[in-house]
């Protein structure tokens, strides 16, 4: 797929920090990391049509490997990351079995209790996780072995947003493909896919699995960059934000989970600022506004006012090229 | 003698005391075309979901081209070439017509899995999506969403994504379901002229057009099958006549 130029503009902009805002670079860097998981909830909520309020189980474990990792005495980075991604890769294999089986109100409920269950089980293995105090110890080494994660976010941003750009390239290359074109049948309609002769719950594993490598990234450069881990990763809360996040800036977009995590992260920075107590009475607002005027999101009631934003695989797409 | 395309044996079907499906023994030969008819609640959609895996029989064997299929699921089956549509449109809403037999043309090619490669890269199927729009008089159409299509264009659409994958027996549960009269025949006419090789079940009410594309007919009431034969002896059969009160007439 050709990169629009909105495309360009946009990843160009997210360097825009580093000028700009060099004192809100810790803020940017939890921007881009809230980003990768929204995107990884994309690739099964806004394709596949796969809903979940338990996502975070994928984010906290690839978090508390990262952090335990660095705290058994190995704190290089990347290695630590794709170890992390990966083990949350295995998570999500092993749980797609039972995911691939339901849809509708019952995989709610399913992905609400695996989150639940894991969330109990680490803070019930205090011994390894810390419990409530969160994660203690862990330290990284520089990045390699050159940029320290320094107080003011520099290597911290940069590192997250590097890895947030690789994964989003994966992320895009797979909506467009044929196994993308796949999903959003099953979104589309879960029925005639058997009749066509698709394994859905073959492809469901598929997506579940690599949606949960890119959340367990997410949760990895968490750890990473902030040096502890914490129960909140796994909790209900961060399921339920990270959807929150994705319905407000429009699913099934692929830019609607970044586009919400600027804008998600950006107000409850400013608005807790003044009046922490209330954060939630306006995205409340904000959300039962933006479901009831912009059923798409705010990417996709921008795209009904500039055709030119649509993002390629949503629409008139791939199948239409010669 | 080679086997028939498709062949049940003894099927049975009930939900609760209610018989859906009572000792169906049905056998359609290569390249047949023939009719499934019978009254509302007779059975004719339920036989299409034992035959295409839908629903799992309480007993019996189903065989496709000689070989048991019985244990199969669904899509394993439409691998196979047993494929079917649906009466209540069943599609893709918001993808494109093209999108939609491209997607299924994928499946049967085992491209549907690739997720590294970018779809243009698989022009072949596209080619061959876009042929079976060809043939189906919806190549005008392909990149329109779904939802956006004609109602007959999209019953169209239900038999292009049966074609695109290369069915070798093809049941079409009441292929004209809502699609005016004077517009069903053309309808048919896309069916009669599908490739011999195809063995064709249709359910259709309308007995004119069952008697016109029909070479024979099933007659189905309360789960059991009636009787079959050729269409003169269907229409001469003073049991089928009074299943449909008389209501079997034909020109």
């Amino acid at each position: 797929m050709r990169w629009r130029p909105l495309e360009i503009v946009f990843w160009l902009a997210t360097l825009l920090p580093f000028a700009l805002t060099p004192n809100y670079l810790v803020l940017a860097s939890q921007i881009a990391i809230t980003a990768l998981f929204a995107l990884s909830l994309d690739l099964i909520l806004g394709y596949a049509g796969i809903v979940s309020l338990g996502h975070a189980a994928y984010f906290g474990f690839g978090s508390y490997t990262a952090g335990l990792i660095a705290k058994w005495g190995w704190g290089e980075p990347l290695t630590g990351l794709v170890v992390a991604a990966a083990a949350a890769g295995v998570l999500g294999y092993l749980t797609s079995f039972i995911i691939a089986r339901f849809r509708h109100l019952a995989l709610i409920m399913i992905t609400l209790g695996i989150g639940l269950l894991l969330a109990e089980a680490a803070n019930s293995a205090s011994w390894l996780t810390g419990g409530a105090d969160g994660l203690q110890g862990v330290r990284m080494w520089k990045l390699f072995g050159v940029c320290e994660f320094d107080l003011w976010g520099t290597t911290a941003y940069s590192y997250s947003l590097a890895v947030l750009f690789l994964l989003f390239l994966v992320a895009r290359r797979l909506i467009n493909s044929p196994f993308g074109l796949a999903l959003r049948g099953i979104r589309e309609n879960a029925l005639r896919m058997p009749a066509i002769g698709a394994p859905s719950p073959a492809h469901i594993r598929k997506i579940y699995t690599i949606a949960a490598v890119l959340a367990g990234a997410a949760g990895a450069l968490l750890a990473q960059t902030t040096e502890t881990v914490s129960l909140e990763t796994l909790s209900f809360g961060r399921s339920a934000d990270v959807l929150v996040i994705l319905i407000l800036g429009g699913a099934g977009r692929l830019y609607g989970g970044l586009l919400g995590a600027i804008i998600y992260m950006v107000a409850r920075d400013q608005f807790s600022g003044i009046n922490p107590q209330y954060w939630y009475f306006w995205i409340g607002t904000l959300l039962i506004a933006v479901v009831i005027f912009l059923p798409n999101g705010i990417l996709g009631g921008l795209a009904r006012l500039a055709p030119a934003l649509t993002i390629p695989g949503k629409r008139k797409s791939e199948a239409s090229a010669p | 003698m080679t086997a028939p395309a498709l062949a049940t044996k003894n099927l049975q079907k009930r939900f609760g005391s209610l018989v859906v499906a009572r000792d169906v023994e049905l056998s359609l030969p290569h390249g047949a075309r023939y009719a499934l008819i019978g009254p509302n609640g007779a059975g004719k959609t339920t036989l299409i979901n034992l035959i295409t895996g839908m629903l799992a029989p309480d007993d019996g064997q189903i065989f496709l081209a000689g070989d048991e299929i019985t244990a199969l699921k669904p899509e394993a089956r439409v691998k196979r070439g047993l494929i079917r549509t649906f009466q209540i449109n069943t599609l893709f809403p918001r993808l494109s017509a093209l999108e939609a037999v491209t997607l299924a043309v994928c499946e049967r090619r085992g491209y549907a899995g690739t997720w590294w490669n970018k779809l243009p890269a698989y022009g072949d199927a596209i080619d061959e999506a876009h042929g079976i729009l060809r043939a189906l008089r919806l190549a005008a159409s392909a990149t329109r969403p779904t939802h956006e299509l004609a109602y007959g264009q999209q019953r169209l659409l239900e038999i292009a994504l049966a074609l695109a994958g290369r069915p070798k027996v093809l049941l079409l549960d009441e292929p004209a379901a809502g699609v005016p009269r004077e517009e069903s025949a053309e309808l048919f006419t896309v069916i009669a002229d599908l490739s011999r090789e195809i063995a064709v079940l249709f359910v259709e009410h309308d007995m004119n057009v069952v008697f016109r594309f029909a070479n024979r007919i099933i007659v189905m009431v309360g789960g059991r099958i009636l009787v079959e034969g050729a269409p003169q002896e269907i229409a001469a059969d003073p049991r089928v006549r009074e299943v449909y009160l008389g209501g079997a007439r034909h020109g």
